[in-house]
């Protein structure tokens, strides 16, 4: 067993908790707990952030962290509890399909991951080239996420569940995007975050709920 | 072997069956502080079982041997099994005879046999409570599994008393991956052992039975036994926990006499805090009903094999 630094153990333990936030995600029924688990996974995000710039001295990394914290952990969660208590679906649980199923393939796809990148890993030269298997892993947990849900405000949540997970892969890789690049994601994720909800807003005065298989018929069948 | 070798099998042993029942009552004290209840005397188990040894044991017409020899398989596998987990000292002489798969192993033994028992009458309530019971068993022994093989992989072997040892020499490092397993660990040991979020030890209804439905047809002496075995069950499982999360405090290696007498008060402070922890847990949870039970069971999993997963991934 080879010994490291203990803040390289911080930042797995930060890695392993993101992996496991997007587990809970994932079996979550309510809207609101899942938003809560969100900002916790900014959070932890952050926490990983300003610890791989204390342990690397790039300052870059400071100031991507303060994005992180003013962004996933308070404008994004409070944005999207103003629009649940707005839409009223504080209450709203969607049924889950098989949750022990779900949590078998998120497993597979974990291992996946892992292996899918083993060799990208190999060519990255940081020190938390490791935890890249998790980013990719919280990216396709993510994905699963949004495929096993119907309502569009968790789907919204796995979307922004996954843009954590490809920063988190950029910083373990390549210590953080070009800092050009990140305010751009940053904005991006903020603007659709707008526009979404107002698309919630249409959809439901269109359909009377929230739930997106109303969208997967076309007008002229019904 | 060393004789303080031989006197820590021993006194393992002996601790076992004399602390189990008083584990048991500080459990159910605790419970009862918790909500606010007049607690029970922590020594009301030993009343209990005293009481039954004294009685005359009535058995069903249509009992079959197996039913009589039940209890004294049931009794004897979770003796064994307090045999080999090292919850005073790891320089135990029988470490050699059962790593952690036997041990799970020995525990199923005392699950099957406990199962055909309950059967074996031919009463609706004893088979549903066997039925539920193979059921949860099912699910929880890959958790269990799952668990030990990540302790395992972090000290490379699979014999309870070498993982703890490993554990306590190598240098104090941050594990994610046993922090996971010690979750996972945690709701096995709740599902195991019919406490709350899968079975209520306290419930008089039938129809919510598990472990209770399996000895309703018990009594006297072949029940003291089942209840001793529960009790010993709990404390097996507490033990196991300690030698593969906190085991700081047991005696390690080969020691002296000294370390011996050091480690029972570690070990009774040890199952203070478990025991309040636990009565804690089933305080504020819910109990599920059975058909949720898989998924609480299959969390148990998820947790068990992120562990293993992350240990691969990031060696930590």
């Amino acid at each position: 067993m080879q010994h490291t630094s203990f803040d390289l153990q911080l930042l797995n333990t930060c890695a392993a908790i993101l992996l496991l936030l997007s587990f809970a995600m994932l079996a979550q029924r309510r809207i609101v707990t899942l938003v809560n688990l969100l900002a916790l996974q900014g959070a932890m995000l952050f926490i990983a952030t300003m610890l791989l710039a204390w342990r690397t001295g790039q300052n870059h990394l400071y100031v991507s962290a303060a994005l992180t914290l003013g962004l996933k952990v308070v404008a994004l969660p409070w944005l999207l509890h103003v629009l649940i208590r707005r839409l009223d679906v504080q209450w709203d649980s969607e049924p889950l399909l098989n949750v022990p199923g779900t949590m078998l393939v998120g497993l597979v796809t974990v291992v996946f991951s892992f292996g899918l990148a083993q060799p990208i890993a190999e060519l990255a030269s940081t020190a938390t080239r490791n935890s890249l298997g998790i980013a990719v892993a919280v990216i396709l947990l993510a994905f699963i996420t949004m495929i096993t849900r119907r309502k569009a405000m968790s789907q919204v949540v796995g979307f922004l569940s996954m843009e954590n997970g490809l920063f988190f892969g950029a910083m373990s890789a390549t210590y953080g995007m070009p800092m050009i690049v990140e305010f751009g994601v940053a904005l991006d994720v903020l603007v659709a975050m707008l526009v979404l909800g107002v698309f919630f807003f249409q959809i439901r005065e269109q359909f009377d709920s929230l739930d997106l298989q109303n969208l997967e018929s076309l007008k002229e069948d019904q | 072997m060393s004789t303080v070798g031989w006197l820590t099998q021993f006194l393992e042993v002996l601790a076992a069956l004399v602390l189990a029942p008083l584990f048991l009552g500080w459990v159910n004290a605790c419970r009862a502080w918790l909500q606010n209840r007049r607690a029970p005397s922590v020594l009301l188990p030993y009343h209990g079982i005293r009481k039954l040894f004294h009685k005359d044991a009535v058995i069903a017409e249509s009992a079959s041997p197996l039913f009589r020899l039940a209890p004294y398989v049931v009794f004897g596998a979770m003796v064994a099994a307090a045999a080999v987990i090292p919850s005073m000292g790891t320089g135990l002489p029988f470490r050699s005879a059962a790593d952690a798969i036997a041990l799970v192993g020995l525990l199923a033994i005392a699950r099957v046999f406990m199962s055909l028992a309950a059967m074996d009458i031919g009463t609706a309530f004893g088979t549903l409570g066997a039925r539920r019971d193979m059921m949860i068993g099912f699910l929880a022994e890959p958790a269990l599994l799952m668990v030990i093989f990540v302790a395992s992989l972090i000290s490379a072997t699979t014999a309870l008393p070498l993982i703890a040892e490993r554990l306590v020499v190598q240098p104090l490092a941050l594990y994610p991956s046993l922090a996971f397993t010690a979750v996972a660990f945690t709701m096995v040991l709740l599902a195991e052992n019919a406490r709350i979020p899968v079975d209520n030890p306290a419930t008089h209804l039938e129809l919510t039975m598990i472990h209770e439905a399996m000895l309703l047809e018990y009594s006297a002496r072949h029940l003291a036994l089942m209840e001793w075995a529960a009790a010993l069950k709990l404390f097996n499982y507490a033990c196991i926990g300690f030698a593969l999360f906190i085991p700081w405090g047991a005696s390690i290696g080969e020691t002296g006499i000294s370390a011996l007498a050091l480690s029972i008060p570690a070990l009774l402070a040890k199952l203070g805090v478990a025991g309040l922890w636990l009565a804690l847990l089933e305080t504020v949870s819910a109990k599920l009903r059975v058909f949720r039970a898989p998924e609480f069971m299959a969390t148990a999993f998820m947790f068990a094999v992120l562990g293993l997963l992350v240990h691969l991934l990031l060696g930590a």
